[in-house]
């Protein structure tokens, strides 16, 4: 199995341990990747609000280069898998648009999109194609009695049109995820609600109030941490936990993951090993009993 | 069908201190919508039963409520498709004070309405001595936010606005979109520039949840990238939301001679989205000290990818791509 990683730019930036946990799983999994190091940010949705054209033909980009190479690609980022899974839609379902894209792309770029390439999320791989009754054989360290709190992301679900979840409104790809680590995912109602990160640097209160009320969901679920495939949820809601702390006026210390850290961490890794100690909030007991 | 199990909230301000889901076994007809269960339950098992219908053909926008959690049109949904394990749950819209069973007090959602002028505002100073002809392509601007049908679903599940009662809401700024696009109105420039104060068209998370419940063509997130495109392309850039999308731009493919990474730029952006201001600026201080003591900081020397000139390229012709884009 062999797909080219599309990194995105949190993991080259304030995410960095999300690259780390990622290559380790993968490794351990026998999945090789090569790294697209010619593709550029996806545009996460804001270079859309400036320039449809543009950033849907900057994907295309993207997406031709891994057509190149003849490799699917392989995103780590929710965001990024939503936005270009949302570009790819739009682009081959509409001949018209698509030819105007193309017209741009091999204008400045001398590349086309042909329309061949798949694009998806690590963990839609785990699930699609590496399945998880392999990953169960491959599970070493079972994470028993760690309750996880999954947090899906809006890209991940919305607009349903543009998502490759089956029933965005009833998921259960990271349930089964968790169930297959041996630990054991905890139902609340705000892990398909939005964490806010989009407006945080233009209304921070009702960003961080957001990924607030899911970690509170968390909590009162008894989740020992919240775990999500996307890094923007997982930067929000870390990072900032200590302003979140201040809104909500009371202490949280819930433990973020990335989705490939909690894998990492089943395939054997330790806590250092997905430096976890880069995270604001640090690992707690439970998080360090399932690892030991 | 086989016997359904209804979960229908009931609620009685006199008498509940709280709603609460009261359980009614029905065996739905071959084709019947959820409107048409609710009206049987109402019939045969429970007088009592109070909630909105008018038009039964998903025209007159009374009938939603929400199904299994989330904002559907009764009258629209198939009793089958809404059958989970036996069971369907029928609740009243969100964001908005409940007053009995799936009545909801729909004061606010009218209200944000209102405050976009929803109204055509003609140029004074012109004489119109006819009707206004509109070409079919200026139509086709306003066609799909002209389809909504108000039924405040959009507004009932939007996740700002959980949080934020002042948010205008999607439904609202769907409706801008339909006057702000239109050819014939004079105010575009004014309701631009009251969309994109705070609790405006940039306070949208971009969640998606209005246009995945919008049982219209309507779709609101659509609309409010329109209107923020339209904000962009006219120089309406003085909020740190839309000076975040400048510090992409920016980033990504270069400003003034300097040329982008192809990237984001994660230190770069949270400064040039504050502008001048140094409260800010100073704010983004806590945070940042927080990250650069567990190296989480990100790299000062940015990424750069590779054959980064390609991308520098393309934004080189943003204007040209913003015009072909609009075709
Ligand atoms: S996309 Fe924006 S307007 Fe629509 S529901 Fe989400 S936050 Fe509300
Ligand atoms: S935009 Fe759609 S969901 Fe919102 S009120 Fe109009 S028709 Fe209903
Ligand atoms: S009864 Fe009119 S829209 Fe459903």
């Amino acid at each position: 199995m062999r797909y080219a990683l599309y990194t995105g730019c949190v993991a080259k930036g304030a995410g960095r341990e999300l690259l780390t946990a990622t290559t380790y799983a993968a490794e351990r999994l026998g999945i090789q990747l090569n790294e697209m190091k010619d593709a550029s940010c996806c545009g996460a949705g804001v270079v859309d609000d400036d320039n449809r054209l543009l950033a849907d033909s900057m994907n295309a980009r993207t997406f031709s280069l891994a057509e190149a190479s003849g490799l699917d690609i392989m995103t780590i980022c929710g965001t990024c898998q939503g936005v270009m899974r949302a570009a790819q839609k739009k682009i081959d379902g509409n001949p018209d648009y698509k030819a105007r894209v193309n017209a741009a792309l091999l204008k400045d770029t001398g590349r086309v999109y042909a329309g061949k390439v798949k694009i998806k999320h690590f963990y839609q791989i785990i699930h699609e194609d590496y399945g998880l009754e392999n990953l169960a054989a491959r599970v070493t360290v079972k994470l028993a009695g760690l309750k996880v709190a999954p947090f899906y992301g809006c890209y991940v679900l919305r607009p349903h049109e543009y998502s490759d979840v089956k029933v965005p409104d009833r998921p259960d790809y990271l349930e089964k995820f968790i169930e297959t680590l041996g630990a054991t995912p905890v139902d609340y109602p705000e892990k398909l609600k939005c964490c806010g990160f989009p407006i945080l640097m233009s209304n921070k209160t009702n960003s961080l109030q957001l990924s607030g009320n899911a970690i509170l969901g968390a909590i009162k679920a008894g989740a020992d941490c919240i775990v999500t495939p996307c890094p923007l949820c997982q930067l929000n809601m870390d990072s900032y936990q200590p302003e979140i702390e201040a809104i909500l006026e009371r202490k949280l210390g819930l433990p973020i993951l990335h989705y490939p850290q909690l894998l990492a961490l089943a395939l054997g890794a330790t806590l250092d090993d997905v430096k976890t100690n880069t995270h604001i909030v640090r690992p707690n007991k439970a998080l360090h009993e399932a690892s030991d | 069908m086989a016997e359904v199990r209804f979960l229908v909230s009931k609620y009685n301000s006199e008498t509940d201190a709280k709603p609460r889901l009261q359980e009614f076994r029905l065996d739905p007809p071959q084709g019947a919508t959820l409107l048409d269960c609710l009206n049987l339950i109402k019939w045969k098992l429970d007088g009592t039963l109070s909630f909105r219908m008018s038009c039964r053909s998903a025209i007159c926008g009374s009938c939603a409520v929400r199904v299994n959690g989330h904002a559907r049109l009764a009258c629209k949904t198939q009793a089958a498709d809404a059958v989970i394990d036996g069971r369907v749950t029928i609740e009243p819209l969100g964001n908005m004070t409940l007053i009995r069973d799936l009545v909801v007090d729909l004061e606010p959602f009218w209200a944000s309405v209102e405050k976009v002028r929803p109204w055509l505002v003609p140029d004074d100073s012109k004489k119109y001595e006819r009707e206004r002809l509109q070409s079919h392509h200026d139509q086709l601007k306003i066609d799909a936010a002209s389809t909504c049908i108000m039924c405040a679903s959009c507004f009932s599940d939007c996740n700002v606005m959980e949080v934020d009662p002042k948010f205008l809401g999607p439904a609202a700024l769907a409706k801008a979109q339909r006057f702000v696009f239109d050819t014939r109105d004079a105010e575009k420039w004014d309701r631009l520039e009251l969309l994109g104060q705070i609790h405006g068209m940039w306070d949208c998370t971009h969640c998606a949840e209005c246009s995945t419940r919008c049982p219209t063509d309507a779709k609101p997130l659509e609309r409010i990238t329109e209107l923020r495109r339209a904000a962009m392309a006219a120089g309406m850039t003085d909020n740190n939301a839309a000076r975040h999308v400048l510090g992409f731009r920016e980033s990504i493919g270069g400003f003034k001679g300097i040329g982008g990474s192809g990237m984001l730029n994660e230190n770069y952006l949270p400064v040039r989205s504050m502008g001048l201001s140094i409260g800010g600026i100073l704010s983004l201080i806590p945070v940042g000290l927080r990250m650069f003591a567990r190296k989480k900081n990100p790299p000062l020397i940015p990424h750069v990818i590779e054959k980064v000139g390609e991308v520098r390229k393309m934004f080189r012709r943003f204007d040209e791509y913003n015009k072909e884009g609009e075709k």
